[in-house]
């Protein structure tokens, strides 16, 4: 075996694995009842799912002699971002009130979405007027 | 001395990786790209300086190293988890549960490091902080024990993400 072989399989192996979490991850979304366990599933898809396309890609690359590692760059800003837009979602879910309503912080007030500035914060009102 | 060597590199790490991405952006290794990634490293930071006035205090990448092995690690582990949870387990039975991390770290950066770590690794999502920012709201995907997955969180992430910025 040589290791353009050995490679190939490699490529085809990891595709596998990715396409499968991908396809996992969408099996989640449309099987889950409720917005909140609903966002669940893309950041499946987004870990190991697109991990694993990236490293069947990487490989490839290297196989067919061009090496290249712009697929480290794709999955470190996708870890950095991921995380912000699951953020964005569960705080529109919050405040839609799609699912059960979250317990109160122990030590503050509210939770800083459901935090109005223009009810403890006179200022930012006047300056909104302005 | 030292004083000069802040105003000139508000924040060394931050060039050391936009000279590394950049690199990696040219996808072929040459002297002139290495200098030029490096000059861009110390001219961004000083043209966005302003907005990131507090640079966390103490910062140990050796650690950091370790933590991030740890995290991919349970990033594999839990989509496998995860996995089985979507393809065995029926809407019916599907236990989520809201979590309330309450919080140890102070840094803004350690937080949000935190807070990303829990969306990454699958069946948790970390949702929203406290207007104070002293606790963490976590929605869990299936769990039978939510003080346990709590405690986990804090026994292994934050603990070593305080560890890290000491």
């Amino acid at each position: 075996m040589t290791a353009e072989t050995i490679g190939t399989y490699a490529v085809a192996i990891f595709l596998l694995i990715g396409s499968a979490f991908v396809l996992i991850g969408v099996i989640g979304l449309l099987k889950f009842s409720d917005p909140m366990t609903r966002l669940h599933a893309p950041t499946k898809v987004g870990t190991i799912g697109i991990g694993m396309l990236l490293m069947a890609s990487m490989v490839h690359s290297f196989v067919a002699g061009e090496g290249s590692l712009h697929e480290l760059l794709i999955m470190a800003f996708l870890f950095v971002t991921a995380p912000i837009s699951a953020n964005f979602i569960a705080k529109v879910n919050i405040h839609q009130a799609v699912s059960d309503a979250p317990p109160r912080p122990p030590r503050d007030d509210t939770w800083a979405t459901l935090n109005s500035p223009d009810s403890d914060d006179e200022d930012l009102e006047n300056r909104g007027q302005a | 001395m030292s004083r000069a060597f802040q105003r000139l590199l508000p924040h060394p790490f931050l060039t050391v990786v936009l000279a590394i991405v950049w690199t990696l952006l040219q996808n072929d290794i040459s002297a002139g790209m290495v200098v030029f990634g490096l000059i861009l490293g110390i001219l961004i930071p000083l043209g966005t300086s302003i907005w990131w006035p507090d640079r966390p205090m103490g910062f140990r990448p050796g650690r950091m190293v370790i933590y991030s092995i740890i995290v991919l690690w349970d990033i594999i582990v839990a989509n496998l988890q995860v996995a089985w949870i979507v393809l065995t387990v029926p809407n019916a039975k599907l236990k989520p549960a809201w979590i309330v991390v309450p919080l140890d770290l102070r840094d803004p950066e350690a937080i949000t490091l935190l807070a990303g770590t829990i969306t990454l690794t699958p069946g948790t999502v970390s949702a929203d902080l406290s207007d104070e920012g002293h606790s963490l709201l976590v929605h869990v995907l299936h769990t039978d024990d939510p003080d346990a997955v709590r405690d986990e969180i804090k026994t292994r992430y934050e603990n070593r993400l305080e560890r890290i910025f000491a």
